[in-house]
């Protein structure tokens, strides 16, 4: 038997998401963001969240999706991971569901255009519902982003 | 008992003794004939050694065990301190530190220490000594302990006392039955006692004692002036002490006294020696309250009285506690900005007590988590003590302004590049003693290592009175390394060519000895300090001496900066690197080979654009006929930074970014603005290359 676990569930486009409510330290409305210049372009900039100052991403341009207009559904989901904190930007976030473990399959192929390896695996949530469990450590892998350009002028 | 809870304090205070065993075996070395100086030591690693016993690191207490040996017969004058001793005591401080390193991370504090633990006992037997009769005396010394017998020197001691008109007296004292903390009764009874006097000799023996290793009685031989009445009630006024029996001895009764002990000896040694293994198992020893009470003592004997009156406290709490104060920083900028909005006077008036307040609280919060940098110089000594002795050379170093304070994040980094300096300046700068005297200059060398402040800096100066740098061969590196080219080479002045020993290529030279050997890794020592917001300059008179220059801030966290805008978006800029505000005509921008400069006072500098460095997206300069600009400076050199607009000067926490970004460069961190914004920090010497 696996464990019970506790997953907040977040929409990107049509898609459901899930992240364990572990790593998962606080969800936020949409707030004023800081550009940060020569960055990633899927990083939108820092907040402010109570005094500490944290990056944002926008998780559609992570994935490669299609970035939108920010909604009064929007989120910024903080997950903290690694000792990093880091704020996702997702369409919108407001279920908690219990899980167990053992309905996690293994990721496809392909689900969605998202590279598999981003993905912990697919989660069946009663007869209908798809839950995509996202593998937090690569997502904010860096590895694999290209480094930057130098400061030339 | 759960040892966990002493743990933390067993390791400060571990850290503190071999920090002084360090300092004083240093300063004995240099007066091998104070034995003052070796009372210190032998207390220091005497207590060291019943903390680690208490705690169970037995490998820590059996080498201990064996420094005491060797240290007993240097304080009681049976052995002279050599060079061969030194060492080896030197060498077991090592093992100590890397023991209770171990301890801090977590390992057991194992160590194989069996070899240094050999030749302390060898040099105790008097082996490798050049004065033989050092083996049967320890050997005397040994038997001496138990019994209250004196060994000859003791007695000629309290013999002479007397003779000089010294009070000497037979003490015993008699704890209470119920008497919780034997260890510690006894240990203020000493206290008391080493105020207005001299203990000689104790029987059992102190270690025994303060380890509550006796019954209840215990009886020693005490020199003092004051009066027996008086030092009978002194005792007495130690709370827990049943009776105590003081006795005047002249030289009749000193000396049957001593003959009357001798003769118990022999019967009490079985059972004493048989009691001193279950030493480690009785419940006093393991109460830490003893050893840590002890500890106080050394240092106040060094430090010739005067405590200071210091708690300690995580470094973790004060962070939290600068964190919580930048945010009430944070706020009371949002209020001024309110309250100027609102016109309400009485909220003015408020506003501006606050700030007051809120700016005292600062300077407090700030000077909390200053350190004097005597922490980082402290290891020093040692260092080049072990150094000259590797090289073969004579070196004095001599540190000055070691109470200098400093943030403790900027001390925390700070001890590496020294470290780097201060080889470089033993290794390659003082010359070989032959190299010196032919050179006329005294055989020992010099290094001063001072430490100073300097408006909101703080200065480290390593000078040494060496070689010194000389221009040619540097060049001559530098032109083989690719560092610079010919043409440069021919106009560079000296103090630039000194600075090429930072060049990056420049230190992964082989064999860098051959350039007045300069060099070794000065590129990850400036990249350090620079990180630190900080400089490292040389000058260098050749056959003189060099000097390395080290500037650091005081504090990192809060700073003093010029906030900006740039069309929606705010920046700030460090004060520390501003020259100069102004406004330029766009007329007044000339191309000089394809880059952009202007006249400023006698020189051009370059002009950047940081809308176009930063791709902002709503401010372009090159729509204005007017622009702003900062004039920014690295060192000596000079660049303008044309931007839209000033917003003032504020008082700026600085705040990182956080592991997910890389280091973006032009942006030094971030910082919170009064309304809630976050504001990037620009690191102005990014632009300046």
């Amino acid at each position: 038997m696996g464990e019970e676990i506790k997953v907040i569930v977040f929409r990107l486009g049509e898609e459901e998401y899930g992240i364990e409510v572990d790593k998962v330290q606080t969800i936020e409305r949409m707030m004023p963001i800081t550009r940060v210049p020569k960055t990633y372009a899927f990083v939108k900039g820092v907040i402010n969240l109570r005094g500490v100052v944290i990056p944002v991403i926008n998780l559609r341009g992570r994935f490669g999706l299609e970035e939108v207009e920010a909604t009064d559904q929007t989120r910024v989901i903080i997950v903290a991971v690694n000792d990093m904190q880091v704020g996702f930007i997702v369409d919108s976030a407001s279920d908690v569901i219990d899980l167990n473990t053992d309905s996690i399959d293994n990721p496809p192929e392909v689900v969605g255009g998202i590279k598999a390896k981003y993905l912990r695996g697919v989660a069946k949530v009663g007869e209908e519902r798809l839950l995509v469990m996202l593998n937090l450590s690569e997502v904010l892998n860096k590895s694999e982003i290209i480094q930057l350009e130098g400061l030339e002028e | 008992m759960d040892m966990n809870q002493y743990l933390t304090m067993f390791i400060d205070e571990s850290n503190d003794h071999l920090q002084s065993l360090n300092e004083n075996m240093l300063q004995l070395e240099s007066n091998p004939d104070d034995i003052g100086i070796v009372q210190i030591i032998f207390r220091s690693a005497h207590t060291l050694k019943g903390m680690a016993a208490t705690m169970g690191y037995e490998d820590l207490a059996s080498l201990t065990h064996q420094m005491e040996n060797v240290l007993d017969l240097v304080r009681n004058e049976k052995l002279k301190m050599q060079d061969f001793i030194f060492d080896t005591l030197f060498k077991s401080l090592d093992a100590l530190e890397s023991m209770v390193q171990d301890i801090t991370e977590g390992g057991d504090g194992k160590a194989d220490v069996s070899s240094i633990v050999a030749s302390l006992q060898s040099i105790v037997r008097g082996e490798g000594a050049s004065s033989g009769g050092a083996a049967a005396e320890g050997d005397n010394s040994a038997v001496a302990v138990q019994g209250i017998e004196l060994d000859e020197f003791q007695f000629s001691v309290l013999d002479q006392s007397i003779s000089e008109g010294h009070k000497v007296l037979y003490i015993q004292v008699t704890l209470r039955e119920d008497c919780q903390l034997k260890a510690v009764r006894a240990y203020m009874v000493f206290e008391t006692l080493e105020r207005s006097g001299e203990i000689v000799k104790t029987y059992p023996d102190v270690q025994e004692i303060e380890q509550g290793e006796f019954d209840r009685v215990f009886s020693l031989y005490y020199i003092t002036q004051r009066e027996t009445q008086d030092i009978e009630s002194q005792i007495l006024g130690v709370s827990e002490i049943e009776t105590t029996t003081v006795v005047a001895l002249d030289h009749e009764s000193l000396q049957q006294m001593v003959q009357e002990s001798a003769a118990t000896a022999e019967a009490v040694k079985p059972q004493v020696s048989e009691a001193a293994p279950a030493a480690v198992a009785s419940p006093e020893a393991k109460s830490p309250s003893a050893p840590a009470k002890e500890s106080k003592a050394p240092a106040r004997n060094a430090g010739g009285g005067n405590p200071s009156r210091t708690i300690r406290v995580d470094i973790e709490r004060l962070d939290v506690l600068m964190n919580l104060f930048s945010e009430l920083l944070i706020d009371r900028v949002r209020l001024e900005q309110l309250a100027s909005e609102s016109k309400n006077q009485e909220l003015t008036d408020t506003v501006e007590h606050m700030s007051r307040v809120s700016s005292d609280l600062q300077n407090i919060v700030l000077k909390l988590r200053m350190v004097p940098v005597d922490t980082v110089f402290n290891r020093f000594p040692r260092m080049v003590r072990d150094l000259a002795k590797t090289l073969d050379k004579k070196i004095d170093l001599i540190i000055t302004g070691a109470e200098t304070e400093l943030d403790r994040t900027v001390i925390d980094e700070i001890g590496d590049p020294l470290v780097h300096l201060l080889r470089n300046s033993a290794d390659h700068g003082v010359e070989p003693v032959a190299d010196r005297i032919a050179a006329g200059k005294p055989e020992t060398g010099t290094v001063h290592l001072r430490a100073f402040h300097s408006g909101n800096n703080v200065f480290i100066e390593i000078e040494d009175d060496g070689r010194g740098i000389y221009r040619d061969k540097i060049l001559k590196n530098a032109l083989a390394k690719g560092v610079v080219t010919e043409a440069e080479a021919a106009t560079m002045t000296d103090d630039e060519v000194n600075q090429l020993l930072f060049a990056p290529g420049f230190s992964t030279a082989e064999k860098i000895s051959d350039v007045s050997g300069r060099g070794v890794g000065l590129d990850v020592v400036k990249s350090k300090i620079v990180a630190l917001g900080g400089n490292v300059t040389i000058y260098s008179t050749p056959g003189k001496g060099t000097n390395f220059s080290v500037q650091l801030p005081l504090t990192l966290s809060i700073i003093a900066a010029m906030l900006i805008r740039m069309g929606s978006e705010k920046y700030a800029i460090p004060l520390s690197s501003i020259v100069e505000t102004g406004i330029i005509k766009r007329g007044q921008i000339k191309h000089v080979h394809g880059s952009r400069m202007i006249q400023f006072r006698e020189s051009l500098i370059p002009v950047i654009s940081l809308s176009r460095l930063f791709e902002i997206p709503d401010f372009d300069e090159e729509l204005e006929e007017e622009t702003e600009i900062v004039v920014i400076r690295k060192g000596d050199r000079l660049a303008a930074l044309t931007i839209d607009d000033f917003i003032g000067q504020s008082e700026i926490v600085i705040k990182n970014l956080g592991k997910y970004l890389p280091a973006i460069q032009g942006v030094s961190g971030a910082t919170i603005l009064g309304d809630g914004q976050v504001a990037l920090i620009i690191d102005a010497n990014a632009f300046i290359k």
